[in-house]
């Protein structure tokens, strides 16, 4: 595919801030629309959905993210992997501009989304962080019930009625693989589940606002093999119908779940390409180290 | 000694120590309250002394002491009784001293009775006759107390029907009469002349609420014309005393009481304590407006305090950027904690009372002026000023609580789109419930124990009515009010009568500590019950 191999490229613009910005008026449009048109072809469709251009973030004078470029595809599985420190979880918190509560972050570049720059002014945050849904680290229920966990978001927006609330529960928490285990339990605490039916809660929560992407930050981290295994099947379930985002540590993971990975160090992007080609071939040998186990 | 410092043991002795140090404290404070607050309304035995002089004195036993003796040499020890004889307006005093060396014998008469008086404390004696009006109806100690009993219940229940009517008609027409005079006051203020229709019907209302008040006396003088029972007494040394039966509030006979029967005794008191009006400028009776006062202004204050505290708290920790100034006011806010009570009392006399109170009553009652609505101490006012005084301990537990809480919980939130407004109402304000409550538990306790910017905010000895009652608009917060901390210190050390009322210290304050622990009680419960249902994390 045409498309990877000029992301690909994008990885090794390490330096050079002119040629940054060039690239991020000029060039990016073009790959948007060789994207479009060589991929319904050969894969079905292959939309564009969400487009970070030249994004570099600082928090205070420390500069997090360098001229960051990627784009993911709508259906698909795209995982970020790296070693610890690296701004793994700073790219994804800029998705869904989570990253606004720290008063200290500086930004320059854009994320596009649907056609717009998320961070142009006139974009209702709380639209994006619905339509952009996030699981992170550490399972957080709310210290509710559990139907109440997966009720939030909806009555959040507006859904009030029962009935509706019911069902849309009923179904988020299917999808997330989890209404088998606790549908006995609706009306009890969220923090009497174990550790991998609260992160199933959390993605049930997070699939109850509809949103069209979900950021999962980590997700297994703070599980046990079977649970973190449930989760990676539920992933590949959920991908006909969102798109995701993973940050991971776990290599296997990345393998096993990904559609596409890119890996990260010190803030940038270093070579972002198709799963098996990333791991089978990389191209850059910082990524090699790492995969092989070198550093990290 | 060195491997006695390493293991560590001492520390354990000494902090274990002092724990149990501060321990034996406290309970001994609350035994020693208790000994000397719940005995007091046991209906003791009356005992006969004869001296050696020939005197006699009746009365019940309250204190024994050891004299005490100077010079050299060891000495026998003597002793003296201080023994309750009642009778204040016959011997003038209601305690006495007496050398045991002195008492030839003692005895407990079967028939020795004492009265519990509406005025002049206790009566110690035994009964010589009982009379209705001039009908003599018994004459001897035994008939005598069959015949007051019959009738005391009678008769008091005249006196309190008289009493009722006086209160509540009299109450309800001096009311209605007060409206009316104010309506015309306002009247005139606005212009209206002298002749206004509605000034003289004003005056016609008042007229004829006048008559309704002489029909109301006539109807209590037709009652008071029945209370005519009265009991001649005799008291030690052979005075004599005619009491009218309904200036009697109680009559028992301890000598020949069971224990039972002296169980029984002792519960209606404690009744009376808890659930009467107080008598005799506040040594006998009850506590109930004391009880009821400080009560509702801990309510009040709490009502006042949680938003006052919660929301400073919130906009300190949550929209407030933090830095140098946010820290100024953090400690500024913690030091006002430590600020004396008294001050916050001036505070609340200059600003609540003198300006916010001046400015409502010139404002909305001007016809009342110069008598001061609510530019005078109220109970309002002193729930205010004790909700400043305490706003610093419910912003610090509740800043505690927001610090507490974990960041991924709010971004839980926000993440599914809500504003942080919805954040702040639907996550965060149920998860600091608890430390809010905390707080708030800390500020009635520190309320309840609070006299001294009472005293100058609306506390007194005695008021004329309890701040709720079934005239419009039922609370009257305006209203001066009564309170126990300062009822102890008024009973105990104000009093004319300090030997009758040092008990009831006891009594008030046992009260007082049970108040603020039931209070205390309660917001823990339901601080618990929150805490079960908004458990933060374990994971
Ligand atoms: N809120 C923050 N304030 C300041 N520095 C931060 C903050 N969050 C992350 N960083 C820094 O930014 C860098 C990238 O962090 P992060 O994105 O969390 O890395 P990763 O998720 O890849 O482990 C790290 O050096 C981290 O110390
Ligand atoms: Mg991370």
């Amino acid at each position: 595919m045409p498309t990877q191999e000029k992301l690909q490229d994008t990885g090794h613009m390490e330096s050079g801030d002119a040629r940054n910005t060039e690239a991020g008026q000029g060039y990016l449009p073009r790959r948007l629309a060789g994207l479009n048109s060589a991929s319904h072809a050969a894969n079905g469709p292959r939309e564009m959905i969400m487009d970070v251009r030249a994004l570099t973030l600082a928090y205070g004078s420390k500069v997090a993210l360098k001229d960051v470029n990627i784009s993911f595809l709508k259906n698909q599985i795209t995982a970020l992997i790296g070693p610890s420190g690296c701004g793994k979880s700073t790219l994804l918190r800029c998705l869904n501009r989570l990253n606004d509560l720290v008063d200290s972050v500086t930004l320059k570049g854009q994320i596009m989304f649907n056609g717009m720059d998320i961070y142009d002014p006139i974009i209702n945050i709380s639209e994006l962080r619905k339509r952009v849904g996030m699981v992170f680290q550490k399972p957080n229920p709310f210290p509710k019930t559990v139907y109440e966990n997966v009720a939030y978001g909806p009555r959040i927006h507006g859904v009030g009625r029962k009935g509706e609330l019911d069902g849309m529960v009923e179904e988020c928490l299917k999808s997330a693989a989890l209404w088998d285990e606790v549908k006995d339990r609706l009306h009890d605490s969220a923090l009497g589940l174990s550790g991998g039916q609260q992160q199933r809660l959390c993605i049930a929560r997070a699939l109850a606002v509809k949103p069209d992407i979900l950021l999962m930050d980590e997700p297994c981290s703070a599980l046990d093999p079977i649970s973190t295994s449930k989760i990676e099947d539920l992933m590949v379930d959920l991908k006909s119908r969102y798109t995701i985002i993973i940050v991971t540590h776990n290599m296997q993971q990345a393998s096993r779940v990904s559609d596409y990975t890119g890996f990260m160090l010190l803030g940038e992007m270093i070579e972002f390409n198709d799963t098996p080609k990333i791991f089978q071939g990389p191209k850059d040998k910082r990524t090699e180290d790492y995969i092989t186990g070198r550093f990290g | 000694m060195k491997e006695l410092y390493r293991t560590g043991d001492p520390l354990i002795w000494l902090t274990g120590g002092a724990l149990a140090f501060s321990l034996l404290m406290v309970v001994g404070l609350i035994a020693l309250i208790m000994y000397n607050g719940l005995g007091f309304f046991w209906p003791k035995d009356i005992v006969r002394y004869t001296l050696a002089d020939g005197r006699q004195v009746m009365g019940q036993l309250s204190e024994r002491e050891e004299i005490p003796q100077f010079g050299e040499g060891k000495k026998e020890p003597l002793w003296r009784i201080k023994v309750k004889q009642g009778n204040r307006d016959l011997y003038g005093a209601d305690f006495i001293w007496i050398n045991e060396a002195d008492i030839k014998t003692e005895e407990k008469p079967a028939a020795a009775i004492v009265l519990e008086r509406r005025e002049w404390g206790d009566f110690i004696g035994v009964i010589k006759a009982v009379k209705d009006g001039a009908t003599a109806i018994a004459a001897e100690p035994a008939e005598g107390w069959k015949a007051l009993t019959g009738a005391l219940a009678g008769q008091r229940r005249l006196f309190e029907e008289a009493r009722a009517l006086e209160r509540d008609e009299v109450g309800a027409i001096s009311y209605d009469q007060e409206k009316l005079r104010l309506a015309n006051r306002a009247l005139k203020l606005k212009g209206a002349k002298d002749d206004d229709p509605r000034i003289t019907a004003n005056l016609a209302g008042i007229d004829k609420l006048h008559k309704d008040y002489e029909a109301v006396m006539e109807r209590v003088g037709a009652i008071r014309a029945k209370l005519t029972w009265t009991v001649v007494l005799t008291g030690a040394g052979g005075v004599e005393k005619e009491l009218p039966l309904y200036m009697i509030v109680r009559a028992v006979k301890p000598n020949e009481l069971s224990v039972f029967g002296k169980a029984g005794v002792y519960l209606s008191k404690i009744w009376e304590f808890i659930s009467a009006d107080p008598r005799e400028s506040n040594t006998e009776g009850g506590v109930f407006p004391a009880i009821f006062g400080t009560v509702l202004m801990v309510m009040v204050m709490s009502v006042a305090v949680t938003p006052m505290g919660v929301l400073g708290a919130f906009y300190l920790r949550e929209y407030a950027r933090q830095g140098v100034f946010v820290s100024a006011v953090r400690i500024a806010v913690n030091n006002l904690a430590g600020v004396p009570s008294i001050v916050f009392g001036v505070f609340g006399v200059g600003f609540f009372i003198y300006f916010v109170g001046g400015s409502i009553d010139s404002l909305f009652f001007p016809e009342a002026l110069p008598t001061p609505t609510y530019g005078t101490g109220g109970i309002l006012w002193a729930s205010l000023t004790l909700a400043l005084l305490t706003v610093p301990v419910v912003i610090v537990a509740t800043e505690e609580g927001l610090a507490a809480i974990p960041r991924n919980l709010r971004e839980a939130s926000l993440g599914l789109g809500a504003t942080k407004f919805e954040t702040m109402w639907r996550v965060v304000l149920p998860a600091v419930m608890p430390s809010i409550l905390t707080g708030l538990i800390l500020a009635m306790a520190r309320a309840a124990g609070e006299v001294a910017p009472l005293m100058i905010t609306g506390v007194v000895k005695l008021a004329p009515s309890l701040p709720i009652d079934g005239y419009f608009p039922f609370l009257h917060m305006e209203r001066k009010f009564m309170h126990l901390g300062f009822h102890i210190y008024d009973v105990g050390f104000q009093s004319p009568n300090v030997d009758a009322a040092r008990p009831m210290v006891y009594t008030t304050t046992l009260l007082l500590l049970g108040i603020v622990l039931a209070l205390n009680l309660s917001a823990i419960v339901i601080r618990n019950k929150l805490k079960k249902k908004f458990a933060t994390s374990a994971v």
